[in-house]
């Protein structure tokens, strides 16, 4: 069985808002519902299948149901963090393949600017992680988590901070054209290089931003797709990966998309070559230059030349990235970037990026997650996507 | 000073750290399929087997990745991962050095230090240093 084809996405909308003080994070997940399923030309009524993640506020997916006011037949709160939204995206294809749900509205919500978070500061999943013992004495924090792949990268392929810093210039050439953008200003190599030292080797301008709002998408099945007004998206690949430190034989440089990338393609029937855009998670610059090696974009170790000299802008670059300036320069709701790498791809599909930076003829999108750290355990998902 | 987080002992883990508290460092070796892992755990990550069994570590390795925190923090540390000679990482500070010199694959020896109202913790420094 294969969810290829069978099911859409048709109703995608982003939080404008990047930060939130006066709202509740409950709040923020609702509007951006009511974003979702107008976009769509759908009512609340049609929903009967919800996803949400661990930035949803109460036990799994029960307290924002009853907030909403939803009747369900289909729910699934899967959390691997930054990328949940992208497997909820596939949950509810496979849902709606089985006759389990119709129409399956996926949120995203936060307020860590607000909330005065940041990716120096130590976070705890409780004391009953099995791992904590043997990682927070060390003062791991996000940064420091993703600047040790960036060193064994560099170690290991010779990947240098120009190359890194080329992702941020390229997100940055895409943000001047989003109004919502939290960083509009088109920043150089050097620039980059220049910006203070975080954790080595990451700079300032290697890191997302840290910012409130959110969004959502709604997967619907084929016929519930045409009876609506919108263009057509169709999912036609998925795949989704764990991967930890195995018990200590650790493989820092390589991602989880090694394993969801190709189950994705496999499932879609295309390559990497035919893909005409991609959302590529951007917590940190180095975690793009990983996925793109295991998704096959290039081979691995090569990804800091392939990153290189302008590769990911859009209407120069070979492969054109994150075209509403991704994590780095537009938003980061909730530290999930997940939800917001689906919304840019079905913009691009449907021809409703921002003209400037709009991949003509846009048939073939791929959006990719990572959430968790890199530099210990992570989700990564796959989705491939067309324009029917 | 940084104030080091105590770890969380539990009955899973309270051998080693109380081999901590004695200045030894333990890895647990599984009796099945004879490969080590880190971090401990009744269950082999290897090959699921419950017969593991805790193993005195030579207490020295390499560095397999490091970084610096600089900012947002009081004082700068170095988080790394060390390669121990029984051939698996383990996460840890490289500590009583110059951190600016900590490489990838630099010689280290560990060292515990005090943790803020728990067990002492297993640190790395350079071996050229003792």
């Amino acid at each position: 069985m294969t969810i290829k084809g069978k099911a859409y996405l048709v109703g995608a909308y982003e939080h404008p808002a990047r930060k939130a003080e006066n709202k509740t994070v409950a709040q923020l997940h609702a509007e951006v519902a009511k974003g979702a399923l107008e976009d769509a030309g759908l009512s609340r009524g049609d929903v009967d299948g919800y996803f949400c993640a661990g930035d949803a506020p109460g036990l799994g997916p029960l307290a924002m149901t009853d907030y909403l006011g939803l009747k369900l037949r289909h729910m699934d709160s899967t959390d691997t963090g930054g990328s949940s939204y992208l497997i909820h995206v596939a949950h509810a294809a496979q849902a709606i393949a089985l006759g389990k749900c119709n129409v399956a509205l996926v949120t995203l919500a936060g307020r860590p600017r607000s909330e005065g978070s940041s990716g120096t500061q130590p976070r705890s999943w409780g004391a009953a992680v099995p791992d904590g013992p043997f990682e927070a004495p060390y003062g791991l924090v996000v940064a420091n988590s993703y600047a040790m792949v960036a060193m064994r990268h560099m170690h290991e392929y010779g990947t240098t901070g120009e190359q890194l810093a080329w992702v941020k210039v390229a997100a940055s050439h895409h943000a001047q054209h989003n109004p919502h953008a939290m960083l509009r200003d088109v920043v150089t190599v050097k620039e980059v290089l220049d910006s203070p030292m975080v954790a080595d080797p990451l700079h300032r301008m290697d890191c997302c931003v840290v910012s409130d709002g959110g969004g959502a998408v709604i997967v619907a099945r084929p016929e519930v797709a045409r009876s609506l007004k919108r263009p057509k998206v169709r999912l036609i690949g998925a795949g989704e990966s764990p991967k930890g430190q195995a018990g200590g034989k650790l493989t820092l440089t390589t991602s989880g998309a090694a394993w969801s990338g190709p189950a994705a393609f496999a499932e879609a029937g295309v390559k990497p070559g035919d893909i005409q855009y991609a959302s590529i998670y951007d917590s940190f610059t180095i975690t793009v230059v990983v996925q793109i090696e295991d998704l096959g974009f290039c081979n691995k170790g090569e990804g800091g030349k392939f990153v290189a000299d302008g590769n990911l802008i859009s209407g120069s670059g070979r492969l054109p990235f994150n075209t509403d300036g991704g994590g780095l320069c537009n938003n980061h709701p909730a530290n999930r970037g997940g939800m917001t790498k689906v919304i840019e791809a079905v913009r691009q599909l449907r021809g409703e990026s921002h003209p400037a930076v709009q991949v003509k003829n846009c048939g073939l999108a791929l959006a990719q997650g990572t959430g968790g750290q890199l530099g210990t355990r992570h989700g990564s998902a796959t989705l491939i996507m067309e324009r029917e | 000073m940084r104030k080091i987080p105590a770890p969380a002992v539990s009955p899973e883990n309270k051998a080693y750290f109380d081999a901590a508290s004695e200045g030894k460092l333990l890895i647990k070796k599984c009796m099945a399929c004879g490969e080590y892992h880190h971090y401990p755990r009744t269950f082999c990550p290897h090959c699921f087997s419950e017969r593991t069994e805790w193993r005195d570590a030579k207490g020295t390795g390499t560095v397999y990745t490091c970084s610096v925190l600089r900012r947002g923090v009081p004082e700068p540390y170095c988080i790394a991962y060390v390669t121990l000679e029984e051939g698996v990482s383990m996460m840890t500070n490289i500590v009583d050095c110059d951190l600016d010199t900590v490489k990838i694959g630099m010689k280290v020896q560990v060292v515990f230090k005090p943790s803020d109202g728990g067990p002492p913790v297993p640190m790395f420094t350079p071996a050229a240093a003792r």
